[in-house]
């Protein structure tokens, strides 16, 4: 390469920095990764274990009586869920996709209590909001293997980098659609509210939120189906489940069994979204 | 009488600068000025009034004028730049948020141009929801809030969400919950200005009805003349931020004392300026998918009419019937009106001016239908109607004269 008058700046170490802070991070808070991924392991092996106790045939009839009135009572969505499930059980993947919704269920539900005060408060202060935005769109724009990177630095492989990777990757439509929601009421219910002698958190839990409601569950929504992604993508390092048959698949280069884990993790994807809209919708 | 709410040169003024907006405001620069020199908006320009216990006290004036920010004040929604609000001397404007609280909990009620109903909450859920917030246990919230509705008449409606309940209902529904805790003072604002004409004169009259046995001090916000005349004990007219006039609806009628009081006064020459709208009453009808010959006498004979409007289902006019008519059309058993139907019915829009409608109905046998451009019934106009609101302008005409 010629020589350019750029080159006067010689290259800043920012790898090296950003290692040297994770270096850090590691040597003097591992006690408390530790102690994060051992209960993490627990909690979610012993949920995985709970899960599996439950036969698959009541399993699968409380899915589709889930769908069922998710989906306004109709027919289809419970059908699809039945025939999705026998399927999954039918090509023997019934102990990964219980792996993949406990990780799924823990992703988001961190998700959405680490989410929905952070966007309440991004909505009732200027400041949180001026702040949490750029991460925010940060977050976002990051692709999603580089949480992978620091995820692996604290935890080692297994579910509990999985899911720290996936509540990252998964939080910023909780966040946003959580301040949407909030900044959306219309300035009449706010007065409404405050002319009768509300205190704040009066008017946050009987007037803001639940007219925000509709739009925090599409916010949740999309975060279910984030953290699903993400799931998959961190079986890379090691977490359990549909994903791990997929990745592999890849490595041994089996369309066969790729293609089945693939489409039962499509399947477990189409049910979770139809489901949580259908509620959502009442 | 006591002074229930006083307030005492209250300024706000929204926007940047707005130290060096005030200076302005107080070496007496207007609105515009001020804009233009700082970019800051003046929302109300040093307004001072007394409202006594007991009146109803409404402040008038054009869009923009300030009287939302003016009465947003009264209980804090808006922070005053600058002033005293006093309610029985109280000083709100310096108390800290919990006495604040206090008073809006049990002093101000507030209704809303929207109605400001919240709509995941039952009618009743929403007139609870005063009493909620002060911590009024489930059964005494619960039995207070029906009384309120039941006062209205809106009881059998408790369980309905608002958007189940039309326009009129709603703020009826409003004005529930603001009274549901018993509050002192109310305050309105253009509380109906968002209501059908009629339906909106039908709550001017049950707002006067209540007032008679509840004596509440009432501040109701309004840009309609007419309104304010109907209503108002008194009457205060605001323009650009200002309190201009202050006075009985006769003062200001009698004795403007300014070119903006009187240009808005000038409304009251009633000729030029009241309409169709202002005068129609809400027509006896017949909807001809519905009802027939034998329904028309029945209500005819009823009512006293001599004539009825007929509808259809769009509630488009179609015409109307004549009781000679319907009463034949009984005897010989025909079950519709399509051979009894006559059109040559007089229709205006509700903008027609009461001396144009004069000439109209002057020589019409039947009233004057006020149809909107679909022909969609709106309200009828009648000669006593016109003739009592064309004799009024002339005893101010003679009044004025002397
Ligand atoms: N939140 C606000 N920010 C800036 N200007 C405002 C705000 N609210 C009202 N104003 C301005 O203050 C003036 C008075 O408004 P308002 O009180 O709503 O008038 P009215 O109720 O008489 O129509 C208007 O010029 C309006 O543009
Ligand atoms: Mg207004």
């Amino acid at each position: 390469m010629e020589n350019s008058i750029l080159d006067v700046i010689p290259e800043i170490p920012v790898a090296d920095w950003m290692a040297t802070f994770i270096d850090w991070l590691t040597d003097n808070l591992s006690w408390l990764f530790d102690a994060l991924r051992d209960s993490g392991d627990w909690v979610m092996d012993s949920m995985t274990e709970l899960l599996l106790l439950i036969p698959p045939v009541v399993f699968i009839i409380l899915l589709t009586a889930l769908a069922f009135f998710a989906g306004s009572k109709k027919w289809g969505l419970p059908t699809f869920t039945v025939l999705g499930l026998l399927y999954i059980y039918n090509q023997g993947l019934w102990e990964p996709l219980m792996f993949t919704i406990t990780l799924v269920i823990v992703a988001s539900l961190l998700s959405i209590i680490i989410g929905v005060p952070l966007g309440i408060l991004m909505a009732k202060s200027e400041i949180a909001n001026f702040i949490i935005t750029p991460v925010l769109d940060f977050m976002q724009t990051m692709p999603a293997f580089v949480y992978l990177i620091p995820a692996v630095a604290f935890f080692g492989i297994g579910m509990v980098p999985g899911v720290f990777s996936a509540v990252i990757f998964a939080l910023p439509p909780t966040v946003r659609f959580t301040n949407l929601g909030i900044r959306q009421v219309s300035d009449e219910m706010v007065e409404a509210a405050q002319s009768f002698g509300s205190t704040g958190s009066q008017q946050l839990f009987k007037v803001e939120l639940p007219l925000a409601k509709a739009t925090i569950m599409a916010g949740i929504n999309q975060t279910v189906l984030l953290a699903l992604s993400m799931v998959v993508i961190a079986s890379m390092i090691g977490a359990p489940g549909l994903g791990e048959r997929v990745i592999n698949a890849l490595q041994r280069a089996q369309v066969g069994p790729g293609f089945v884990a693939g489409f039962a993790l499509v399947v477990l994807a189409i049910i979770l979204d139809r489901t949580l809209q259908g509620f959502n919708k009442d | 009488m006591a002074t229930k709410v006083e307030i005492q040169n209250l300024v706000k003024i929204f926007g940047k600068k707005e130290k060096q907006a005030l200076e302005l405001v107080k070496k007496g620069h207007s609105k515009e000025e001020i804009l233009e020199k700082t970019g800051a908006t003046v929302g109300v320009n040093q307004a001072s009034f007394k409202v006594e216990e007991g009146e109803i006290f409404v402040i008038m004036g054009l869009s923009g004028s300030g009287k939302s920010t003016l009465v947003r004040m009264l209980n804090r929604l808006i922070e005053p730049t600058e002033g005293n609000i006093l309610i029985d001397g109280e000083n709100v404007s310096q108390m800290n948020k919990e006495d604040l609280r206090r008073v809006r909990r049990e002093k101000l009620s507030m209704v809303f141009q929207n109605f400001g109903l919240f709509p995941h909450r039952t009618i009743l859920e929403n007139t609870e929801y005063g009493l909620e917030v002060q911590g009024v246990d489930k059964e005494t919230r619960q039995k207070k809030a029906e009384a309120a509705l039941d006062n209205a008449g809106l009881l059998p409606y408790k369980d309905q969400k608002p958007n189940q309940l039309s326009g009129g209902m709603q703020q009826r529904v409003g004005l529930a919950r603001a009274l549901a805790n018993d509050p002192e003072v109310l305050l309105m604002d253009e509380a109906f200005s968002a209501l059908d004409p009629l339906i909106r004169r039908d709550m001017q009259d049950e707002l006067l009805e209540m007032q008679e046995t509840m004596h509440k001090t009432i501040i109701f916000i309004t840009h309609d003349l007419n309104e304010s005349l109907r209503i108002g004990d008194r009457i205060a007219i605001m323009k650009d931020g200002e309190v201009v006039q202050v006075g009985t609806g006769e003062e200001i009628l009698t004795n403007p004392a300014n070119d903006y009081v009187e240009r808005f006064v000038e409304d009251v020459d009633r000729s030029k300026v009241l309409t169709a709208e202002n005068i129609m009453i809400r027509p006896q009808t017949l909807r001809a998918s519905k009802q027939g010959p034998r329904v028309a006498a029945q209500q005819m004979k009823a009512e006293g009419l001599s004539s009825m409007l007929v509808i259809d289902d769009n509630h488009q006019l179609k015409g109307y019937v004549t009781d000679k008519d319907v009463l034949s059309a009984v005897k010989s058993n025909i079950r519709n009106f399509d051979n009894i139907l006559r059109t040559d019915i007089p229709k205006v829009s509700k903008d027609t001016l009461i001396g144009d409608l004069y000439d109209i109905i002057y020589d019409s046998d039947t009233p004057v239908a006020v149809v909107d451009e679909n022909n969609r019934l709106e309200g009828i106009v009648i000669r006593s109607l016109v003739i009592g609101a064309l004799a009024k302008e002339r005893e101010e005409e003679s009044n004025n004269g002397e």
